[in-house]
């Protein structure tokens, strides 16, 4: 890898600062995963073919075992003894740190489409930078993952540009699940104080060269899909700072249920 | 040497007595074929709609763990979904007219799928109980007589078997959990063990099926063997994890080496086979409706194939 922005030489031992900043973004990938993980889990046995119903479990166990990785790791930085469990399970949706993209519900497949190519996008070409990372174990779980997420990008964008230049109607449903998902794409790559921290650092590569590279991704799979890339649209953001939208609250009641309910007990 | 003149059926039958596996181009009885079809589509129908009453606890499963376990439960349930049509297509059934005869109430599925799934036992219950059912009935299916569904249901029943002890494994968290925990898995199981005990069918007398599935070897144990089979094994399983069969007739019989047990409620067996199942409607509701909310991106992607085809037809015309 010869583009890497990263640093690779050695790095000293990070201040309590930087491990409290890493801690916290360790904890933003694991609950983007997690929820993401969680919305394509909700298509299960409900897919418009067999075959996809399988390709949405598969990405969403993928994202599942990174979020657990991911966790466990947060887990270990943060030295309290608490387990991944207690991450997911015991945190209030104000807690929760993932993007709002990921939070969106499914909506139809185009939605779905839609929201998984945008975070693809930036998924891919993040853990791209992250698996030469001066971060060992961080690197470790990007590496791992970026395999399956070199997976999802090729999944979703054959399925833009199938339902883009496919019929009347799957390019009027993909072009409205545009319209209305583009709006959670920058805050993706637009840094929380946290990320800028952990930038200054050398722990978390440069945003600004990833948006160049999902910019390229976007326009050619938009090209193939003749579909126009969208222009000047206002970007929501709040989620990577715990300010989310009213759908994650439902979706945590969901997910926490039963730990909620039952508190401290094994299952 | 006497040569003896076999009718097409006669050599059909004596090579399936002779254990000779049936393969696709080799020539069968129309009824043989009806009735492979009918089963296989069946089965395959059962994984689908079986995707169900599990899927409904993936969104809210306990722990990180247990939601990957269960999610990759369902999705092996899809995949063996794919195996069956593969196998009944091979028959001669297209995918497409087997989907239309179970949204038409046409083709039956396993109505042990009609039962909600109401707490967290249930997913246990399911894997345990129903899983550990299903094996009985498919483990002799790795043996029977058409080749592509003997290959299918081997790889089926490797897999149904982890899911089984994942049943088993969350029922015995349960058990050596909380009060809470215990009589959650107490309320399971006294809800899902008759239904269980229906998944083998009616009794051996009122299965007109039964013997000529036998003779082609397409079956090998009556519905009153398997039953018999499944509830000597299940309740020393029960006995493990401490809970109570709910079963009053409930009796080890020292001469057949078996339990007695009690009788079936057929009333209800029948009732849930008619469609009035608790959940008969929703579960067919949900696979119609996710059948035709996708019909356009079905469209879509043919439309999309056949526009990359004629691209390339005019690339290699230029």
């Amino acid at each position: 890898m010869t583009d890497s922005p990263m640093p690779t030489q050695a790095t000293p031992a990070p201040t309590p600062e930087t491990q409290a900043n890493l801690f916290a973004f360790v904890l933003q990938l694991a609950d983007t995963s997690l929820i993401l993980a969680h919305r394509l889990s909700e298509w299960c046995g409900h897919g418009p073919i067999l075959e996809q119903d399988l390709a949405m479990a598969n990405i969403a166990l993928d994202l599942l075992g990174e979020a657990r990785s991911y966790y466990q790791y947060a887990a270990e930085l943060e030295g309290k003894g608490r387990t991944e469990d207690d991450l997911a399970y015991l945190r209030s949706a104000v807690e929760y740190r993932n993007p709002l993209l990921v939070e969106q519900p499914n909506g139809d497949f185009a939605g779905t489409i839609v929201r998984q190519f945008i975070y693809d996008c930036f998924h891919y070409h993040l853990l791209l930078q992250l698996q030469s990372g001066p971060d060992a174990q961080l690197a470790a779980i990007a590496e791992k993952s970026v395999k399956e997420a070199a997976y999802h990008i090729k999944w979703s964008a054959e399925w833009v540009i199938r339902l883009g230049d496919g019929t009347e109607e799957s390019r009027r449903r993909v072009e409205k699940a545009i319209e209305n998902l583009w709006r959670y794409s920058g805050e993706l790559t637009t840094p929380s104080a946290t990320e800028k921290a952990l930038q200054a650092a050398g722990f978390v590569p440069d945003y600004a060269a990833i948006q160049q590279q999902i910019d390229a991704h976007v326009t050619r799979v938009f090209e193939e899909a003749t579909l126009p890339v969208p222009q000047g649209v206002f970007m929501q953001k709040g989620g990577k700072d715990g300010r989310h939208s009213e759908h994650l609250g439902y979706l945590l009641a969901e997910l926490q249920y039963l730990q909620r309910t039952y508190p401290g007990l094994q299952w | 040497m006497e040569t003896l003149e076999l009718t097409q059926e006669e050599q059909f039958q004596a090579r399936i007595d002779a254990d000779v596996r049936i393969e696709p181009k080799d020539w069968m009885p129309d009824a043989y074929r009806k009735t492979l079809i009918r089963q296989i589509s069946q089965h395959a129908h059962s994984e689908l709609v079986g995707m169900l009453p599990e899927g409904n606890w993936i969104t809210r499963a306990p722990s990180l763990k247990r939601k990957s376990i269960l999610l990759a439960k369902v999705q092996d349930e899809a995949g063996h979904g794919l195996y069956l049509y593969s196998a009944a297509e091979t028959l001669g059934a297209s995918r497409d007219q087997m989907l239309a005869d179970l949204h038409s109430g046409k083709a039956k599925y396993s109505s042990i799928f009609n039962y909600p799934t109401l707490s967290w036992a249930d997913m246990g219950c399911v894997g345990w109980l129903v899983d550990g059912a299903a094996i009985l009935n498919q483990v002799p299916l790795c043996r029977t007589s058409y080749g592509p569904y003997a290959r299918a249901m081997v790889r089926v029943c490797k897999e149904e078997s982890f899911h089984q002890r994942q049943g088993f494994e969350i029922m015995q968290t349960l058990c050596e959990g909380s009060p809470e925990q215990k009589a959650m898995a107490q309320e399971g199981l006294n809800r899902w063990w008759w239904p269980t005990l229906m998944m083998f069918g009616p009794k051996d007398s009122e299965s007109p099926n039964t013997e000529q599935s036998m003779k082609w070897r397409i079956k090998r144990f009556t519905n009153d063997e398997l039953r018999q089979k499944f509830v000597d094994m299940m309740v020393p399983q029960a006995e493990f994890l401490g809970l109570t069969v709910p079963d009053p007739n409930l009796k080890w019989n020292e001469a057949k080496q078996g339990y007695d047990f009690g009788d079936v409620d057929w009333e209800e067996f029948w009732n849930v086979v008619k469609g009035n199942g608790m959940c008969n409607q929703e579960r067919l509701q949900a696979r119609v409706q996710a059948h035709e909310e996708g019909a356009w991106v079905r469209e879509a992607a043919l439309a999309h194939a056949e526009k990359r085809k004629q691209r390339e037809a005019a690339l290699v015309a230029a």
